[in-house]
């Protein structure tokens, strides 16, 4: 489902090179849970960047349900965030002066559903991550913690086959962290693929698998599918 | 996804208030300069006439001094002399001609409690009112054979109307103007052509004359003009037919023509008609005889004053430094939402989604400028009207029609959309991943 082989990513100014990902290898497979962790800078939120159609890579390749990345307009990349991949984020992420409902409405928007199916998807999912009576609250009004499963809900609501989740715990207690894990969990067990980037083990360990970034490389794996030989 | 557009721009003018007010007020001040002068520039140069300009051409024979032209660098007189003109009337070569010319004489009301008053009048031949499209409150112009048996009959403006008969049906009622008691034959309604076409030598921003009356009394009565009269050539004596037959010029010729083949008949004729002057000592410049339509003439004129254009040329310029104002604020405001932008572009939104969002919003802030820019055109038009108020024309020129409330709102929206471009370029270009981990 989702193939890298040998991607790299430089960012270069006029002085300095940094490779921010070497030859970087890894598959994962339709509805599997994986956890991705590293040391700060060891390339993870690149990873993930170029795994979401975020930002794009220096060399390699990169195959999203067969469909070579590299080939795509701005445009046809922008279509493949919006209806297979969601994202949560660290920070949350949500519009500050739109309320939740608008929040969550944002990438169907862009998905050009009619207003009665946007609707239903986005009162299903607030529904789902247990913040029906909040629909018009602001994101101010709510806790970290619901502010995160409103992110979520937003992920889920363009039914998209993955999710990318960079440190989704890391800004709440951990009552609220361990909340937010089963929520996951949950997501994963009906069938949605989980990439998840995190610098806490305990979390990582709740994946069925676990990836170890290290200098922009897969440097080990629980349960690995298919890792790089990473060569120095 | 305009609507969508639409509420998101409304938000993010509500989310910088003050960076949108002064991108509002930018335009708008923008707006309201430039409009006070478009609008001005829009009136001078408007068609008087718009239904009938095409068919209407002003007369010019080049009667004038052999040793240097009427104007540089070679332009024939825009008048004809009184020869000319009766012999133009007389041949009758196009569908209809009107001869005219303008003059002040005085009304004495039949009331002796009312003093006589002075009124423009203007005399001229019965295809005046027709050939003009003159509108008619009660009755209508005098018929030709009027013309020829030269009664003694008139055509009242609304105005004059009102003062002398209240506003009632005055047709058949009589006028005492200068002595001579006329029949009032029509009273036309509300009439301003601007610029004043017919005669743009009395001041092409003045009202229109009071009165009308044939032009064949007129000159029975020894009637001059007070238009503009020039001659290059000494007359034989001070006397009215020594006037009548002398080379200067002081009334205005139309003719109606249809169509290519008929004004260039007309041109063979009237060419043939200064040939013919020529034999008989008359014309010694070589032939330059002019037709122009009515915008040809207005242009021939040049009826908008080149003090006019250049405040225009300045008012645009400042619509753009207003503009470039509003470039660096929706620069910076954009700037600050690089983060949103980033976000949506993650969650899906194409460059053109952002592009469009972001012009939308723009064009909600022009609209905004628009519309306090016409109130601002307003106020520039109420100034202008207060300080060049002893001038009689100003009221003509400073006020607004609907079309040009539309034009300000367009050039606000457009203006905006303009200056929205270079910033929504940028934002368009803001990587999805830049801001996302910062925010």
């Amino acid at each position: 489902m989702l193939c890298m082989q040998n991607v790299s990513k430089v960012y270069r100014t006029d002085s300095v090179e940094t490779h921010a990902l070497r030859e970087f290898s890894l598959t994962v497979d339709e509805g599997e849970f994986v956890s991705v962790t590293g040391p700060s800078g060891s390339g993870k939120t690149t990873f993930l960047n170029i795994a979401g159609l975020l930002e794009e890579f220096s060399n390699g390749t990169y195959e999203l349900d067969g469909k070579d990345i590299s080939r795509l307009s701005d445009r046809e990349r922008s279509r493949v965030r919006n209806e297979k991949i969601g994202f949560i984020f660290q920070s949350f992420n949500l519009i500050p002066e739109l309320d939740i409902f608008d929040n969550v409405d944002v990438p169907l928007r862009y998905r050009g559903l009619k207003s009665a199916e946007r609707r239903k998807r986005i009162e299903r999912v607030i529904e789902m991550v247990g913040l029906g009576s909040r629909l018009h609250h602001l994101p101010s009004q709510l806790s970290g913690g619901q502010q995160q499963r409103v992110a979520i809900a937003r992920a889920l609501a363009g039914e998209p086959r993955f999710l990318l989740a960079d440190e989704p715990t890391g800004n709440l207690d951990s009552a609220m962290a361990t909340s937010v894990m089963e929520l996951l969990a949950e997501i994963n067990n009906s069938g949605t693929t989980i990439i998840m980037v995190t610098h806490e083990a305990a979390l990582a360990r709740r994946a069925a698998r676990n990836i170890s970034v290290r200098d922009g490389r897969v440097s080990s794996g629980k349960g690995l599918h298919v890792a790089s030989a990473a060569t120095a | 996804m305009i609507r969508y557009y639409i509420k998101l721009g409304m938000l993010g003018i509500r989310q910088n208030p003050i960076l949108s007010a002064l991108m509002v007020a930018a335009i708008a001040v923008g707006i309201g300069a430039c409009m006070t002068i478009i609008n001005i520039d829009y009136v001078m140069s408007g068609n008087p006439i718009p239904q009938r300009s095409e068919v209407l051409y002003h007369v010019q024979l080049d009667s004038w001094d052999p040793n240097e032209p009427a104007e540089e660098p070679n332009e024939p007189p825009n008048q004809v002399t009184y020869l000319d003109g009766t012999a133009l009337l007389g041949a009758a070569e196009g569908r209809r001609q009107v001869l005219s010319y303008r003059s002040t004489r005085v009304v004495q009301p039949a009331d002796p409690d009312v003093r006589p008053f002075e009124v423009g009048a203007r005399s001229a031949t019965a295809d005046f009112f027709p050939m003009f499209d003159v509108p008619f409150l009660y009755g209508r112009g005098w018929d030709k054979s009027a013309d020829d048996t030269l009664e003694q009959v008139i055509v009242l403006g609304r105005e004059i109307n009102e003062r002398l008969f209240g506003g009632e049906d005055s047709v058949g009622s009589t006028l005492t103007m200068n002595g001579e008691v006329f029949r009032v034959t029509g009273v036309i309604d509300d009439w301003t052509p601007i610029p004043k076409f017919y005669d743009v030598t009395t001041g092409p921003f003045d009202e229109v004359e009071e009165v009308y009356f044939p032009f064949s009394v007129s000159i029975a009565q020894e009637v001059r003009g007070d238009g503009n009269t020039n001659c290059w050539k000494p007359r034989d004596d001070a006397g009215w037919n020594s006037f009548l037959n002398s080379e200067c010029v002081w009334m205005q010729f139309w003719v109606e023509l249809h169509g290519a083949d008929e004004k260039r008949d007309y041109m063979t004729f009237l060419d043939a008609y200064v040939e013919s002057q020529k034999r008989l000592g008359r014309f010694p410049r070589p032939l330059n005889n002019r037709l122009n339509d009515v915008m040809e003439w207005m242009a021939d004129q040049e009826i908008v004053a080149d003090d006019v254009q250049v405040l225009l040329g300045l008012a645009i310029l400042f619509l753009v430094v207003c503009l470039l104002n509003t470039i660096g604020l929706l620069l910076a405001k954009i700037m600050r939402r690089s983060g949103d932008i980033s976000l949506r572009r993650a969650l899906g939104a194409s460059r053109s989604a952002i592009f469009s969002q972001y012009i939308v919003e723009a064009g909600v802030i022009g609209l905004g400028g628009g519309i306090i820019g016409i109130g601002l055109t307003w106020l520039g038009l109420k100034g202008i009207e207060i300080l060049y108020g002893e001038l009689e024309f100003i009221e003509n020129l400073v006020h607004m029609d609907w079309v040009m409330v539309l034009a300000a709102i367009m050039l606000a929206i457009l203006s905006a959309l303009g200056a929205a471009l270079y910033p929504t370029w940028r934002a368009c270009r803001i990587h999805p991943a830049a801001q996302l981990k910062s925010l």
